[in-house]
């Protein structure tokens, strides 16, 4: 009978300290749980951030998405149109600079790749490299090896685009490339590493470039799978008489496959919209699409980047939209291939992928 | 031996080419040599292959790092004044003074924002949230440190920039770093708060604290070196990115003004590694410039990433 009252009053007694004042609203707060109100409001800023992104995006390339058309998809000219003695065109729904053209072609060409360079340089090189780590090198080196990686993943874009473009692009186009450039056989897929060598500017620096910042993402994501592929099926293997490499190839790696897979596709990620590091390598062609390995060329992010300074003299504006066009375009491909990769591994292997650079 | 590496006895880890139950078996039950077949050479030589390349990739993963490491603060240091850093930029002559507190201002402005509400997030997908919220709100994050920085630079160029007719200024790139800060704070956050033990949550529930107050003064407190961590490693990311501030503060030689947040160009050391490069400025004094100005955000990254750790490993020792 007197178990509620009793703790009510002990309750009563307790609580009113002559030292706290405002005891109403020290009760409204706690009854509120300011944390949890705070914090629900705190986790909505991403979403939110997320979605205005997208919105703003939409809106402000919408003029673009309805003159540019498919064509946008397809062609290859990138023209503002004549800025001088004329004067702006009204055509289909908006106001551009007479004989305003662009076709985003060399852009999405260029940016897949680079990205498909960066990713053939590094995958093998980040998992061989996680396998050693794991397999083969004693604790200390391990973490020392892991600290490396953690800087290089830390290293600001636009110093590696400074060594890319000053001496590790010129390096392989003075010692390299023209030596491959001449004993290529001129057979279907391998012209492709035909031609001139060039002066260091272009795809397969910004590609090798782009494998680079890549690798720790991708090293230190399969380090940590293969760090947790279980003991009794590699015990299994060895029992069975494979070697350690065997069971390293056929065991601890298709374990941890889809976790892999999911690792490419995050570095796949960041490569596609990495900006500054291939903007300062990669040559800055527009309206080409790159015909041999050592042409120069440019990505959407450099196109965003570098022809900024141009589409500021449009004076309708139509160029800026454009380049919110290739915003929108570039936002969707890395949100879809990001999206994909932690739906892939979180559903296959449970794990959650890092965020962002992978540090 | 197979206690090597990182405690975890392995039959994988035996000698190279060996029959790896070869090896496990020690003391006084070890087999006679005889009892296994011989190894054979191809067996031997394939695996000492497999070993050599993935060797091989380890030292392509720290060569090129090298290299660069060594390419960067070579072109430096053989101009280096240490005056540089309190010398003001004179059109592309002088030294990095604006600059370098351009970068310091928008970087802990962007830090100070991310943290509160980074923090806040975390702490809610930590320990309230639930269900399909819960993975939304996690998602939104992870995706958004997906985005590319030069997006969000364009974002703000147009809302911030053009649309509330800011001009290029402080605010307007705090405002898109600290975007790019949120995810790294976030995800340190949340799984700092997710490794203190479930017991310390129970015992101060056992004493009748308020849960709030439990929030606030047991569970925030024993994740704190995690999220300082997180906090130096969105430091060291947002420091040295480029392409979203020359959307939003560009570039001029003035000093940063708390009391000119907007319309005032604001230089900063990321964008004039590029600018003052010799990509963009032919000239030997910007250059000079340009390598100082990149070795100083070199170190600062890695004097923040080595904080960060030194930080982790602190805390692990002192834990418990």
């Amino acid at each position: 009978m007197a178990s509620a009252p009793l703790a009510r009053s002990v309750g009563e007694a307790v609580a009113p300290s002559p030292r706290r004042p405002a005891p109403m609203l020290r009760a409204v707060v706690r009854r509120a749980d300011v944390v949890r109100w705070l914090g629900r409001t705190g986790a909505v800023i991403p979403l939110a951030a997320l979605v205005f992104i997208l919105v703003v995006l939409l809106i402000e390339s919408l003029p673009a998405i309805r003159y540019n058309g498919l064509h946008f998809f397809t062609t290859t000219v990138w023209n503002e149109g004549v800025s001088y003695n004329a004067l702006p065109v009204h055509s289909g729904g908006v106001y551009h600079m007479s004989g305003a053209a662009f076709g985003a072609l060399p852009e999405i060409v260029g940016t897949l790749l680079t990205s498909l360079i960066a990713l053939i340089v590094a995958v093998p090189v980040s998992i061989g490299a996680a396998l050693t780590i794991v397999e083969r090198l004693p604790r200390r080196l391990a973490s020392l090896v892991g600290i490396f990686l953690e800087l290089l993943a830390g290293i600001p874009s636009v110093i590696v685009g400074l060594f890319g473009a000053l001496t590790f692009g010129p390096f392989i186009a003075h010692h390299i490339t023209p030596v491959i450039a001449r004993n290529v056989p001129d057979v279907p897929v391998l012209s492709f590493f035909r031609g001139q060598p060039g002066s260091g500017e272009g795809l397969l620096t910004s590609g090798l470039v782009l494998g680079i910042m890549i690798i720790p993402i991708i090293a230190s994501t399969t380090r940590d799978l293969v760090r947790q592929v279980p003991i009794l099926p590699r015990e299994g293997a060895i029992a069975l008489g494979m070697s350690d490499a065997q069971c390293a190839r056929r065991v601890t790696l298709p374990w941890v496959g889809p976790g892999i897979v999911g690792a490419v596709v995050l570095g796949l990620g960041r490569a596609l919209g990495e900006t500054m590091a291939v903007a300062m390598t990669c040559g800055v062609a527009l309206s080409t699409v790159p015909g041999n390995i050592y042409t120069t060329m440019t990505t959407i992010a450099a196109t965003m980047f570098n022809y900024l300074d141009t589409a500021f003299l449009d004076g309708t504006g139509f160029a800026v939209r454009t380049i919110a066009e290739l915003g929108l375009v570039l936002l969707v491909i890395t949100m879809v291939v990001n999206i994909a990769a932690r739906w892939l591994v979180r559903r296959v292997s449970g794990i959650a992928l890092p965020v962002g650079r992978g540090v | 031996m197979s206690e090597r590496a990182g405690g975890r006895p392995t039959g994988a880890r035996v000698a190279s080419g060996g029959h790896g139950a070869s090896g496990r078996h020690g003391g006084a039950s070890r087999s006679p040599e005889g009892m296994w077949p011989p190894v054979s050479r191809r067996r031997k030589a394939g695996n000492l292959v497999f070993w050599l390349l993935c060797a091989l990739a380890l030292a392509l993963v720290i060569a090129p790092t090298l290299w660069l490491a060594v390419d960067i603060i070579g072109k430096a240091v053989g101009n280096w004044q240490w005056n540089v850093l309190v010398t003001r930029t004179d059109q592309l002559q002088g030294g990095l003074l604006q600059p370098l507190l351009g970068t310091l201002v928008i970087a802990s402005g962007a830090i100070l924002i991310a943290s509160i509400v980074s923090i806040l997030t975390g702490m809610y997908l930590s320990e309230y949230a639930t269900g399909p919220l819960r993975s939304v709100l996690r998602g939104a994050y992870e995706v958004l440190a997906g985005i590319p920085s030069i997006v969000l630079g364009l974002v703000g160029y147009v809302t911030l920039v053009v649309g509330l007719h800011w001009g290029y200024g402080l605010l307007p790139a705090v405002l898109v770093l600290s975007v790019l800060a949120i995810p790294y704070i976030t995800k340190a956050t949340e799984s700092s708060l997710a490794q203190v033990p479930t017991s310390y949550r129970e015992g101060a529930d056992a004493l009748g604290l308020p849960p709030s107050w439990t929030m606030r003064r047991i569970v925030l407190k024993s994740a704190v070196p995690g999220i300082v961590t997180g906090v130096l490693i969105a430091t060291a990311i947002i420091i040295g990115e480029t392409a979203p501030l020359i959307y939003t503060s560009n570039f001029s030689d003035v000093n940063p003004s708390l009391a000119h947040v907007t319309h005032l160009a604001v230089p900063s050391l990321p964008y004039m590694v590029y600018y003052f490069s010799f990509l963009a400025q032919p000239i030997k004094h910007a250059n000079i410039l340009s390598a100082d100005a990149a070795l100083v955000l070199l170190v600062f990254v890695l004097v923040l990433i080595l904080l960060g750790r030194v930080i982790v490993a602190w805390s692990r020792r002192h834990a418990e």
